[in-house]
């Protein structure tokens, strides 16, 4: 062996250290108990440990870290909303985002590209010049763009008349960007075990014991364990779960799918959408083309993939970049998304005093993993729900004061 | 393609159909206050397993009903709404 390589093989620093510590046993008690170790669930539980000092908290999840809808999105961060709540919030998500990777010394491959949501009718330029003038009120970067400039921005865009739905304009959204998903959950993980918090994966809840609108017990397939405060963060899973606590919700599982081709060299910078045609498109940092389309048209808890939905993306995207043409499709997926009425999440409290929820993440989760984890936390060391995520309460539909998200990726204009 | 089997047009692409939802019943049109009513318009049973829902056939204009497994997509039975709803909802004024 040569020694150059023996000296790694002899040094304490080697081999370096595991990003998070094995499966402790499971405790009979936890102040807080989060169900779902996703990206919402694990960044709830990073900042109770770092931002309020709560760190006996147990985060239990029945698949492996992150293996749910956080790795089944298409990474796009953004916050050029139509609702003030929805600005308002995404926005912080966005800011907490660009400086991700500092926060946690953990490279989450953060690039902001650039966001072009096209328009191809009077409608949805109608749509998008609202949506510029409620960003920029808000102070967020956001501009109607036509057809000259989107040739300056994105030279790839097919601009050509000669098509079904010719280019009309676009929202553009300079901050726009994307970043690596698994990063982003094993970045919280990392900083929320150092700091004390449990990580129990392959470990199943199967039932909530109440008792005088209280969560007493948590029941999973390891033991049974007493919880101060319960938050359940299982988008895709969120009405099953409920039903646990004897809630019921506004949502409707609903599948996502998305796909990528094979990976080529740097491409195309923007990050492209178009509402009107349910189609976006992004280059990942590894060259391979993300794209994405509608939610399903009915409901169903399942991540199969259909040919409808391929062919009904791929006509559409070879009308705006027909040099895709020749790439061949690598791997496919499906999320189960939480689809609510009015495209909004259902964040905060329940009518259960110590259960909170964090779901309704329908196509929108991704890119609220850092605000929600945080105002999450806010809300369960406070037990005062933040102004921030307020609009968002379950009770808003029996107010009948829905936020109508008409800035959300699956809503035609 | 996935099929659904419609009571009045036979097998068709699923594609032909949208799908309307929980079979619910429906609150006292007079006396429902806002809580049920929201829990009628928004809340869902989502339930995962064997579910009873509403299907329109769009070329026909057709509504009907379906039982269908939302883990599996298979579809257990289609029949005309005729078999749940003997009755005429008779919608009485609110007089109050």
């Amino acid at each position: 062996m040569p020694f150059a390589l023996l000296k790694y093989g002899l040094s304490g620093k080697y081999p370096s250290q595991r990003h998070f510590p094995v499966r402790p046993a499971l405790k009979s008690s936890y102040d807080v108990v989060i169900i779902g170790g996703g990206g919402h669930g694990l960044a709830a539980a990073y900042y109770l440990a770092k931002d309020w000092g709560i760190t006996n908290v147990a985060v239990l999840e029945k698949g492996y870290l992150a293996g749910g809808n956080t790795a089944r999105n298409t990474t796009i961060v953004r916050s050029n909303y139509l609702t003030p709540e929805g600005v308002r919030f995404y926005d912080e998500s966005r800011q907490l985002f660009s400086d991700l990777s500092h926060e946690l010394d953990y490279n989450i491959l953060y690039s902001e590209r650039g966001h072009l949501t096209l328009a191809h009718n009077d409608a949805a330029m109608r749509t998008s010049r609202w949506r510029a003038e409620v960003n920029k009120h808000m102070g967020v970067d956001s501009e109607l763009v036509y057809p000259d400039e989107i040739a300056k921005i994105c030279p790839q865009l097919n601009l050509s008349r000669d098509v079904h739905h010719p280019i009309e304009g676009a929202l553009y959204h300079p901050p726009g960007a994307i970043a690596r998903h698994d990063g982003v959950a094993w970045g919280y993980a990392k900083g929320a075990t150092e700091r004390g918090v449990e990580l129990h994966t392959h470990t199943e809840v199967t039932g909530l014991k109440v008792n005088n609108d209280e969560v007493t017990q948590v029941e999973t397939d390891r033991g049974t364990i007493k919880a101060g405060v319960v938050l359940q963060a299982v988008a895709g899973m969120s009405s099953e779960v409920a039903r646990m606590a004897g809630l019921k919700l506004p949502i409707k599982t609903i599948p996502l799918q998305a796909c990528v081709s094979e990976p080529v060299k740097p491409y195309l910078d923007s990050i492209v959408v178009s509402g009107s045609l349910h189609t976006y498109v992004s280059q990942s940092s590894r060259g391979e083309m993300v794209m994405g389309s509608a939610a399903d048209p009915y409901g169903l808890y399942s991540t199969r993939s259909t040919l409808e939905f391929k062919e009904d993306l791929m006509m559409n995207m070879l009308e705006l970049l027909p040099c895709l043409a020749s790439l061949r499709v690598l791997r496919q997926w499906a999320g189960m998304a939480d689809m609510t009425p009015d495209f909004s999440p259902v964040m905060g409290e329940t009518p259960l005093k110590n259960y909170y929820i964090d779901a309704g993440w329908g196509t929108w989760g991704f890119k609220a993993t850092p605000v929600s984890g945080k105002r999450m936390a806010e809300t369960i060391a406070t037990r005062q729900v933040p102004d921030l995520i307020k609009p968002f309460a379950l009770s808003r539909f029996e107010r009948f004061a829905q936020v109508g998200e008409r800035g959300a990726a699956s809503v035609g204009h | 393609m996935k099929i659904m089997p419609c009571p009045l047009n036979g097998p068709r692409n699923i594609a032909e159909f949208v799908c309307g939802g929980e079979v619910k019943a429906m609150p006292h049109p007079s006396q429902a206050g806002d809580a049920e009513w929201a829990d009628y318009l928004f809340l869902e049973d989502n339930t995962l397993g064997f579910v009873t829902e509403w299907w329109l056939h769009v070329a026909s204009g057709y509504w009907f009903i379906a039982e269908r497994h939302t883990a599996s997509n298979e579809i257990i039975r289609t029949y005309p709404a005729s078999e749940l709803f003997s009755q005429r909802v008779e919608f009485q004024e609110n007089n109050e």
